[in-house]
């Protein structure tokens, strides 16, 4: 199937220099949930910026279902919703007047019974009539949701959703992301929380210093980075790792008193039935043990240490006459 | 053409003035019935026509081109810069609305404002002084044509200014002194012969005769040179609007 939004070669470099993305190249399947992942500063904003027409584009080119979004970005732009990240509305306008406004401006006709569905699915049927600056922050933030959804958009950004949103709300969030893809939207959310990105996206792309680090199937990725740790408890404390066990991927938590063997989840043969009988001939014993899987956020941190450990050594080999 | 976009700008636009009617609207009409009292019925009294008007009915022109200006002006600007300010313009730049249509919007709106006040003026000066207007056609196409001219200008002052200062130093420190040493009380004719030509360089003198002239027929400067002028500012805010939306002049990055 064509992909709803396809990057190519995307390079942006603001006027004062700063080169915020270098080179993207990325599609966005239609119906799925995309994480894009990075740190601050990362280029996540700028990506979705350029897409939504925010920001000018440099080099390089984005069509969004089939439109070009300078071209033709009457219907580029139609097809897509923007939630900002900063929540910014205006505070003496009415709720259903807002989410009015939004849909005129992209060209839709009236459609009171679409926007009082929109307003009942997120909960601001009954504040239509209020003033916005009433508004509980929570509220405001689905308000600016329901502007975004209010011209019926095949796509929805939305730029840090649950950033400065506490626990119910981002589980509220999160449960109405998946119904909107149920509805047969595309999601694609930037997040700096990894767990956000875990829990929700089919895919995840990570991008850090402008460039597109990785792009992988949610599960494919946790798979293929993923090692896993068996964890023993013991009951005597070890000062050090027995020399006997020293080929071994051990290592000692805290105060010695659990020993971490780490495996490879991919691999036939993970090495543990060996690894205990090992334990045993060296007369170590344990009181309890578990597994435990690498979650995103030590893969994402690992991707973007190496990333940057990359950056520093070609930087100061650049730097050798 | 995003019909739908124009009117969703329009009307936001028309019903902030609502909302804010007392400042948009009574404020101006309050000051120019002001000015009628202390200009026109007190002092006016005690002056002779001048070119054969009288004084109070001489300053109605002037008087609406006074409120017309600065009104266009600052209903524009600020119609622009707060989306700005408050962050909600993403959601213009993001919509399927090109420039001359976001222009179309928002200008539209602060012009159609400032023609209303104008009107409402001219209404609110029949009770203080009795004038004639001669050529309605023409008066009604100076009023246009100004209020729409200030403000697209009014416009690019909104793009431009980046703090609130900015936004009133124009209209305050500019349109304002243009406008009161620009006929708006007196005529030109009244005054040495050296600050008659220094006057021709003020833009708002041409305006200020133009519409003047619709009401009584007499002007400082010739008829067409006011329209002229008039295109010619009009023409000057149509390139600069065209050339921010091309460039993204402070508002795209």
């Amino acid at each position: 199937m064509e992909p709803i939004i396809s990057v190519r070669s995307l390079d942006k470099t603001y006027s004062g220099g700063f080169n915020a993305l270098k080179s993207i190249d990325l599609d966005i399947q239609r119906g799925e949930i995309f994480a894009l992942l990075g740190p601050n500063g990362a280029g996540k904003t700028t990506l979705i910026s350029i897409i939504c027409g925010i920001v000018n584009p440099g080099q390089g080119s984005v069509i969004v279902n089939g439109y070009d979004i300078q071209r033709d970005y009457r219907r580029a732009r139609r097809e897509i919703g923007l939630v900002p990240q900063e929540i910014a509305t205006d505070s003496f306008e009415s709720v259903l007047g807002a989410i009015k406004f939004s849909r005129g401006l992209f060209g839709k006709p009236p459609n009171p019974s679409y926007l009082e569905k929109i307003l009942r699915q997120l909960s601001l049927w009954e504040k239509r009539n209020n003033k916005i600056v009433t508004l509980s922050g929570g509220m405001k933030r689905r308000l600016m949701i329901a502007k975004a959804l209010s011209h019926e958009p095949s796509v929805l950004f939305l730029d840090e959703p649950t950033a400065g949103v506490d626990v119910e709300l981002r589980q509220d969030m999160w449960e109405m992301v998946r119904e909107l893809r149920e509805s047969g939207v595309t999601v694609i959310l930037t997040t700096h929380y990894i767990e956000e990105a875990e829990e929700m996206a089919d895919r995840v792309g990570v991008i850090n210093r402008g460039e597109l680090v990785l792009v992988e199937d949610k599960k494919t990725l946790m798979q293929k980075m993923g090692e896993k740790e068996l964890s023993l408890q013991l009951p005597m404390p070890l000062e050090r790792i027995p020399d006997s066990l020293s080929d071994l991927p051990l290592r000692l938590n805290g105060d010695g008193s659990e020993l971490i063997y780490r495996f490879d989840i991919k691999s036939e043969n993970t090495g543990i039935p060996e690894f205990l009988r090992r334990l045993s001939s060296a007369n170590i014993e344990f009181r309890d043990l578990y597994t435990r899987e690498s979650s995103l956020e030590e893969i994402f941190v690992n991707l973007v240490h190496s990333a940057r450990h990359e950056g520093e050594e070609q930087f100061s080999g650049e730097a050798q006459p | 053409m995003n019909w739908y976009g124009i009117a969703a700008i329009y009307k936001f636009e028309m019903s902030r003035t609502w909302r804010t009617l007392i400042q948009s609207v009574a404020s101006p009409v309050l000051s120019t019935s002001l000015y009628f009292i202390v200009f026109g019925a007190a002092i006016g009294s005690r002056m002779g026509d001048i070119e054969g008007v009288s004084y109070g009915a001489f300053i109605i022109p002037g008087l609406i081109m006074l409120a017309l200006l600065g009104e266009s002006i600052s209903n524009a600007a600020f119609g622009i810069f707060f989306p700005k300010f408050s962050g909600t313009i993403y959601e213009v730049l993001s919509a399927p609305v090109s420039p001359f249509e976001i222009v179309a919007g928002y200008v539209g709106a602060a012009a159609t404002k400032s023609i209303l006040l104008g009107l409402l003026i001219l209404a609110t000066a029949r009770f203080f002084v009795d004038y004639d207007i001669l050529h309605p056609f023409w008066m009604i196409t100076f009023l246009v044509l100004t209020a729409v001219s200030f403000s697209l200008f009014g416009f690019i002052i909104g793009i431009w200014a980046d703090d609130f200062q900015k936004l009133q130093i124009i209209p305050l420190m500019i349109i304002t002194p243009l406008t009161f040493l620009g006929g708006a009380f007196y005529s030109i004719s009244m005054l040495p012969e050296f600050w008659q030509k220094v006057t021709l360089f003020n833009p708002v003198v041409y305006l200020i005769s133009g519409f003047r002239w619709a009401f009584y027929g007499v002007a400082d400067v010739n008829m067409g040179l006011s329209v002229g002028m008039t295109l010619l500012f009009l023409f000057l805010c149509l390139t600069t609007v065209w050339w921010i939306f091309r460039t993204g002049y402070r508002i795209k990055t």
